[in-house]
């Protein structure tokens, strides 16, 4: 019988098999892989919510029919044309104070997260391109925050440097950084054995500057993906304090805080529904966003979806 | 006699982003009872298709004309019970890789006697015994003991061994074995062909061999379909198949083998690439590759015409024809 | 790194001999074991450094203005919780106060930090355990469904309400079903363990349900259930959502595997495919989640517990919290880091028993 080692017009069949059902399943699944973000439908519907909340934020003093903050005699009106959301127990108007939470909530997210990916991922990169102590050191840091439930530590910050905005927005940057140190990180480990950086080192590039040139622009998709994605989890996170009172101060229009204005009254459910309804819509949004990015931008993920 | 299995005109369409991407095209094959047939061709030619088409696991969407019969069933009117009745119990199957295709957290013999004891209604007790039977008929040692085993605890070779006896496990009378040697070693190929063939001569099953190595269809079969761009483009007895192709890409296969048995001396690799599905040329899809091609190969596909006994070749130029007819 | 040899030596014919059994889990149970106090004792230094680095004051925080204009009341406070000493000291004292069990008094309740845990731990239990088992289920369930049927409207349905699950904030879905299930249909209590009517059952386990069950009352058990069945629905809902997604891309991983082509291909029914070969394999990433679930249960509880004046430890968090409770907040801290280390461990060890191929690194 003879033998033979595995013919030259047919290739590792197993490679050539799998490479096929990759393909495949790219176009199959609608494109997961080839399909830009704009042309999914619900990233599109996604990024339209978003553009109608940032519009509302901007132009929250034309859009909205009363101030905010003015409150009035019409106490837990029932929504109604002159009060499309009603009012709450201070008169004052939902709608109105709807609009103007989202000149909180968004930016303070879009702060959030900016600053605990300048935080993790400063922090990362260092770590993953020293290695060895301060590496170690990074990961048990992380292990550490990670140990807690992200609202009771987040609760236990607020509560110590004392509620107000600032030291929220400092509370859910100090639970949330550590998710982009370790991503950011293991970009820079996985490349370290690459021998991009042994060159560039060879070469006479700086570690800043080999860090800028080489490391960065490889971790920015998996970064990017991510802070997208904490972007929801940030608005939830900055409305669950302000629920628990650990938030921006009243009578600041924050959702979280408008929904626990209402939990005082159930009958009235127009006060808590509206903010609430705001919040998921926002959060929604975000996720889907960054579902349709990571889809995009992460191959690894295209393929299981 | 009628065929145990009798494809005749198949033809298979899977759905795509732009629209339907025909497959298969016009494919006719039979097996007789305990017969070896061979199937070649490059991958992605269709022939592992053929197989999930035979037994019913073709994906969601796709569409399947042409009749296939098997032991007097028509297979593509099945509904899904009729299917469940058929696979496993009429024909079974063996995959390429053994290693993905049992199952990592089940044992061995769970493996082994969960589909007999649905198609044989069989207790536990006699499922084991039978289960014992087979492991010792596909010479895996200590029997008993494997069947308390997990694959991992299997070299490539016994898992390849493991997955004949479960897909023998519940009397099939047709075993498709989709390159069932190629994961393997080679000095481990040698054995399971061997099994194969044992298999074959003690219980009158019959086996439908796919495979990409020419060699190994020499070595085993009696009858060979070749395939290329999801069509069958010559068909005859192994031997002659082997020692006279008649078509131009039967021959370059047979040419571009390190160690042809025919043409030993140089390697002649085909130039270019097997068209992917749905970007087939309007004529013969082997013309573009083809050393023979002439103008009227670009006009249409041609069709699969006998030329001797047995004998069947789907080429207008047909440069070998005279060797083959001798 | 060694196999876990699961039940019989598989000698067959290629395996090692094998090494002496539970030595390699014994060392791995010693080597986490050392992991977790190691993370323990950061907690303390996170939690202690916290508290005292920050502006905040204990002393504030707990005694009223009148008090604090009293330099003896205030010296005194200081004095009773060892605020007048050096922090390392406070710490050192705290740490061996530790060693010994005792986990300090709560400034807020004036118990001890140990029986405030041991009164309001199982509380917490009686929310998480059914909302865990049930979650589990049906997320799995669901998840595999979605796969099963991939692309089609009962995935997209699927995807779309799983997404929805993981945006929605947690107090308002409890404000929701609170003035569906309350106020609207009467169906369920507004919040609380028990009616006023009855008195809480004699203590075994902690969980209203489970003790009066095995004291007999059932009109307690009863009752106490009813309690259960909203916060468990809000908190089941959200733990759903982010299992889901999860089990559903891991199961569609396991489809495409050649063994589920293999299981079909051998003739079984559907349901024994599903059910055998995919659910068994699909498990163990199921598995990994559910630590994860179980962490975004407990941040959960803290919210839920809140709205339905649940006494447990997520409410005995957020109180200590904001009123700077050092010895409690440092004992809850502990207490979560803990479970977390333990459920994870629990993982761990499950994956042996689910996938015979696992090692254990």
């Amino acid at each position: 019988m003879t033998m033979t080692a595995p013919d030259p017009v047919a290739p590792d069949p197993k490679v050539d098999r799998a490479l096929t059902r990759r393909r495949w399943l790219g176009r199959l699944r609608g494109g997961s892989t080839g399909r830009p973000v704009w042309r999914q439908p619900i990233a599109v519907v996604a990024l339209a919510i978003l553009g109608g909340w940032l519009l509302a934020a901007i132009l929250a003093p034309i859009v909205a029919p009363y101030d905010p903050l003015a409150q009035s005699a019409d106490t837990y009106a029932p929504p109604s044309a002159t009060h499309w959301f009603g009012t709450d127990s201070l008169g004052r108007d939902i709608f109105s104070r709807v609009v103007h939470g989202a000149r909180l909530s968004i930016p303070l997210a879009l702060a959030i997260v900016s600053l605990a990916l300048l935080v993790g991922g400063l922090l990362g990169l260092v770590a993953g391109y020293l290695g060895r102590f301060a590496d170690e050191a990074l990961m048990r840091l992380t292990d550490l925050v990670f140990a807690f439930p992200q609202i009771i530590l987040a609760m236990a910050v607020t509560a110590a440097f004392g509620p107000n905005t600032r030291n929220a927005v400092l509370a859910l940057v100090i639970v949330s950084w550590p998710v982009y140190a370790r991503v950011i990180r293991s970009a820079v480990l996985s490349m370290r054995g690459d021998d991009y950086l042994n060159a560039a080192r060879l070469l006479g590039v700086g570690p800043v500057r080999a860090l800028r040139r080489d490391v960065l622009p490889n971790s920015i998709g998996p970064a990017i993906v991510l802070a997208t994605l904490e972007l929801g989890n940030a608005v939830l996170l900055l409305a669950a304090l302000s629920f628990l009172g650990l938030g921006p101060r009243p009578p600041a229009a924050e959702w979280g805080s408008m929904v626990a204005l209402g939990s005082q009254d159930l009958s009235m459910w127009w006060v808590s529904v509206f903010p609430g309804l705001a919040i998921l819509t926002v959060v929604m949004a975000f996720n889907v966003l960054g579902d349709a990015l990571r889809d995009r931008l992460d191959p690894r993920y295209a393929k299981g979806r | 006699m009628a065929p145990l299995l009798d494809v005749d005109s198949l033809a298979v369409t899977l759905p795509g982003p732009r629209g339907p991407l025909p497959i298969l095209h016009d494919v006719s094959l039979s097996v007789d009872e305990g017969e070896l047939v061979g199937i070649a061709g490059e991958s992605g030619c269709g022939k592992s298709l053929t197989a999930q088409t035979l037994l019913g696991l073709l994906p969601a969407g796709a569409k399947v004309t042409g009749s296939a019969r098997f032991a007097g069933t028509d297979l593509l009117g099945l509904d899904n019970r009729g299917w469940q009745r058929v696979r496993g119990a009429g024909i079974a199957m063996v995959f390429q890789d053994p290693t993905a295709a049992l199952h990592p957290m089940l044992t061995v013999g769970r493996q082994l006697t969960e589909h007999m004891r649905v198609h044989l209604r069989m207790d536990r007790r006699a499922a084991t015994r039978r289960a014992v039977e087979l492991l010792d008929q596909v010479r895996i040692p200590d029997p008993e003991r494997a069947l308390r085993a997990y694959p991992h605890q299997f070299s490539g070779g016994m898992r390849q061994r493991a997955a004949i006896a479960i897909a023998l496990a519940a009397r099939p009378r047709l075993l498709i074995a989709d390159e069932p040697t190629t994961a393997l070693d080679v000095t481990v190929q040698a054995g399971i062909l061997a099994l194969l063939d044992r298999l074959r001569t003690e219980t009158g099953l019959a086996v439908a061999f796919i495979t990409h190595d020419l060699g190994v269809l020499s070595a085993l079969t009696t009858r060979g379909y070749v395939f290329y761009a999801g069509r069958v483009v010559e068909t005859g007895p192994t031997g002659a198949l082997l020692t006279a192709p008649a078509h131009p890409y039967t021959s370059a296969l047979l040419g571009a083998r390190p160690h042809g048995t025919q043409t030993v001396g140089t390697l002649r690799p085909i130039p270019g690439s097997p068209p992917a599905p749905g970007e087939a040329p309007p004529g013969c899809p082997f013309e573009p590759r083809c050393r023979h091609a002439e103008p009227e190969c670009g006009t249409a596909p041609p069709r699969l015409d006998p030329v001797a006994v047995d004998r069947s070749v789907a080429c207008v130029v047909r440069p070998h024809l005279e060797v083959a007819a001798r | 790194m060694t196999t876990v040899q699961n039940g019989e030596p598989g000698a067959v014919t290629t395996t090692a001999p094998r090494p002496r059994r539970a030595h390699p889990l014994l060392a791995f149970l010693a080597k986490r074991l050392a992991i977790t106090a190691g993370l323990l004792l950061g907690v303390t230094v996170v939690t202690f450094g916290l508290v005292n680095v920050v502006p905040g004051d204990p002393v504030t925080a707990n005694l009223s203005d009148q008090a604090l204009n009293d330099p003896a009341t205030v010296a005194a406070f200081r004095e009773k919780w060892g605020l007048d000493q050096p922090l390392w000291q406070q710490y050192l004292h705290y740490l061996g106060n530790l060693l010994r069990g005792d986990l300090g008094i709560s400034q807020q309740t004036g118990r001890s930090v140990l029986d405030d845990l041991v009164r309001y731990v199982p509380a917490t239990l009686e929310l998480a355990i059914p909302t865990m088992v049930l979650a589990l289920v049906i997320g799995t369930g669901i998840g595999m469904l979605a796969a099963v049927r991939n692309g089609r409207a009962t995935d997209q349905i699927v995807r779309v309400g799983a997404l929805l699950g993981l945006s929605t904030p947690p107090f308002w879905l409890s404000l929701v079903v609170l003035y569906v299930f309350f106020y609207q249909l009467g169906l369920a209590p507004s919040g609380g363990r028990l009616s006023t009517a009855f008195s809480p059952p004699p203590t075994v386990t902690g969980m209203y349900t489970v003790d009066a069950a095995l004291a007999g009352q059932w009109d307690v058990a009863w009752d106490a259930a009813q309690h259960l069945t909203l916060p468990v629905l809000v908190l089941t809902s959200l733990t759903v959502a982010l299992l889901v997604r999860f089990v559903r891309s891991a199961m569609l991983e396991v489809l495409q595997q050649d063994y589920i082509r293999a299981a079909y291909a051998k003739g079984l029914p559907t349901r024994v495919v599903l059910r055998r070969h995919l659910l068994r394999a699909g498990l163990v990433p199921v598995v990994t989640v559910s630590g994860l679930a179980f962490a975004s249960l407990l941040s959960g509880t803290v919210l839920v517990e809140s709205i339905f004046g649940w006494p447990g430890v997520g409410q005995y968090a957020y109180r200590s919290a904001t009123a700077l409770d050092l010895p409690a907040i440092l004992g809850v801290s502990l207490f979560v880091a803990l479970v977390y280390t333990l459920v994870n461990l629990t993982v761990d060890l499950l994956y042996g028993l689910i996938d015979p191929r696992i090692r254990l690194s």
